[in-house]
């Protein structure tokens, strides 16, 4: 069934998106998850079937907007808890590769 | 030694009561159990006994001085996906791996308030992706009835561990099933609340439109005294709703008679296994003849379900698990600049399943495709709400299958992610409409493995679905019957 949808699922470039997602794959990884994403895509090409013309898009299914709590201090995690997961740190600071020359 | 593993919720907290046992008896005999058949089942991740025994002789202290909460000293085993302060969390990812909480999830801090002994931390599916708890980093789960089959996924570590008697209910997760179908695999109760019934704080996240934090169990009651505990709005979870939360363990007492119980025709379909298919018919059945009227209805976007789903829980997915850059805490692989880092990080702490759908995810929200997958299935979505806000127009509750199957082989899936996610087909549509269910015993096949039925229910009316799964449950005993494991364990410690 010639569509657009399968000219997408055809043109998934899994480098190029794994490489936005900031995910290093192995040549084996990619060329395994290109077979599997294209069947996976071939198969939601289904929803193009369905007329959604005058359908609204539901993001979450409890219509809830706007929570607003008073705008106060109140204390956070406590630092030696959080920085005893840091896989680098100096000072209570998260220690990076260098960024900027 | 005594066999205090053995009970559920309800029974434990009368021998508590009379004073019948302690509760550092009831978390010896359940760490006797785990020490029997854990080696076997593979449910637990991480135990941390003397804790445990500290929290029971402490929730003892409490009861003497006539200070018991509503659970007051009963174990409740957590999956690997929610906070406890001081305690590893996982998630089944090797890119968390020697992480340690810094604060109490909500619900943990509710189960605290109410006296619960926090036992364990049970297996997952890697980041609550998956249906068989193949995709854990760290050990394959076992289903109890069966060692050579899944328990079910992505909460198979706390439906297992409940089956196999190795505690007496549990908390898991449920985004698309997960808290459901191992339910149903290990033949528990599994209730997935209302979106927006159960606080999510300090539940990591992986859809956050869909999940859903919920108790697995061995009886109906057990979970409603659970979600008594559990329910209600929470300033930590702007998610959460402030609606009322009913007395559900009077509510669920009030029987049959009188209720109307949909059918939905797309859920009785070929391609289900004909045992499970009977089971759920002949459970159907049996609610009409306790009182129940019922008729069938009709969810005609059913078979776009798993489509929508695996679209819009990617997308959300590839977002939620952006915080995963070996930056703040887990894992980090050192490189030239913080984007190799990146990569690196996130290659090597990440398994196969949980790449595959940041890559779907990030490509279904990517610039040029966002409309045609996205807000599709956005959209398609809102149908299959409008399909359910119709068929309760007619009913209180509706009947189901968990799943297409019942348990099967370890390895029988793995090779194949679509056949894997198309398992899913009569559980995700719940999450999509935010919908409440619960998964209950309803059979068994031939060769002896459990057959599951769901009741699904309007949005916060837990106490209707629980209604009609216990009025069912009182009627039968399914869930009385015990996998052979657990009966070798108990003989031999009698012995013992």
């Amino acid at each position: 069934m010639a569509s657009g949808f399968s000219e997408h699922a055809d043109q998934i470039d899994v480098g190029y998106v794994a490489h936005l997602a900031r995910l290093q794959l192995s040549e084996e990884e990619r060329a395994a998850m290109q077979a599997q994403l294209e069947q996976i895509l071939a198969y939601v090409d289904q929803l193009k079937e369905v007329d959604v013309s005058d359908v609204t898009p539901t993001a979450h299914a409890v219509p809830v907007a706007n929570v607003l709590r008073p705008d106060e201090a109140r204390p956070g995690l406590d630092t030696a808890d959080v920085m005893r997961n840091a896989p680098r740190q100096r000072d209570d600071q998260f220690l990076v590769p260098k960024i900027v020359e | 030694m005594g066999n205090l593993h053995l009970e559920t919720i309800e029974s434990l907290q009368a021998k508590l009561r009379e004073g019948a046992c302690s509760s550092v008896e009831v978390v010896q005999d359940l760490l006797g159990a785990m020490e029997a058949v854990d080696g076997q089942v593979g449910a637990y991740l991480s135990v941390d006994a003397e804790t445990a025994l500290a929290e029971a002789a402490e929730a003892d202290r409490r009861r003497a001085d006539g200070k018991a909460g509503a659970l007051n000293g009963v174990p409740v085993a957590i999956k690997d996906v929610l906070n406890v302060k001081g305690q590893p969390c996982t998630c089944g990812s090797k890119i968390l791996e020697g992480f340690v909480s810094p604060y109490d999830a909500t619900v943990v801090k509710r189960l605290r308030e109410a006296g619960a002994v926090l036992l364990g931390r049970v297996n997952m599916d890697e980041f609550a992706m998956g249906s068989s708890t193949e995709n854990s980093a760290f050990r394959t789960t076992r289903n109890p009835w069966d060692l050579s089959r899944v328990p079910g996924g992505s909460s198979g570590g706390s439906a297992a561990a409940v089956a196999a008697r190795e505690a007496i209910a549990s908390l898991g997760s449920d985004t698309g099933g997960s808290v459901r179908q191992p339910a149903a695999f290990c033949g528990c109760v599994g209730l997935k609340p209302s979106y927006g019934r159960v606080s999510r704080y300090g539940l990591t996240a992986y859809a956050s439109s869909l999940d859903q934090v919920g108790p697995v169990t061995r009886t109906v009651s057990d979970a409603a005294a659970l979600l008594q505990v559990l329910a209600g709005a929470d300033p930590m979870d702007s998610t959460s709703v402030d609606a009322p939360v009913p007395d559900y363990r009077e509510e669920i007492k009030l029987g049959m008679e009188g209720l109307t119980l949909g059918l939905p025709a797309e859920y009785f379909v070929e391609g289900t296994d004909p045992e499970v298919d009977a089971a759920v018919r002949a459970a159907v059945a049996q609610c009409e003849a306790l009182g129940a009227t019922v008729r069938e209805v009709s969810l005609p976007h059913t078979p776009y379900a798993i489509a929508a789903y695996y679209i819009i829980a990617t997308a959300e997915a590839s977002a939620n698990l952006a915080r995963f850059d070996g930056v703040r805490y887990g894992r980090r692989v050192e490189g030239q600049d913080p984007i190799e880092m990146y990569g690196r990080t996130r290659a090597e702490g990440f398994g196969p399943e949980v790449k595959r759908r940041i890559v779907l995810g990030t490509y279904v929200l990517s610039s040029g495709y966002y409309d045609a997958y996205y807000l599709r299935a956005q959209k398609v979505r809102t149908l299959i709400r409008d399909d359910f806000a119709a068929a309760f127009g007619d009913c209180h509750a509706l009947i189901a299958p968990v799943s297409p199957t019942v348990a099967y082989g370890v390895g029988e899936k793995t090779g194949d992610p679509l056949q894997m996610y198309l398992g899913d087909i009569f559980t995700v549509t719940a999450n999509l409409a935010g919908l409440c269910g619960v998964a209950l015993p309803c059979g068994f096949t031939a060769g002896g493995l459990p057959i599951g039925m769901q009741v699904l229910g309007p949005a916060f009316a837990e106490e209707q679905i629980l209604r009609v799964a216990h009025a069912y449950e009182e009627a039968t005993d399914w869930h009385t019957r015990r996998p052979a494991l657990v009966e070798e364990t108990v003989s031999s410690r009698q012995e013992g």
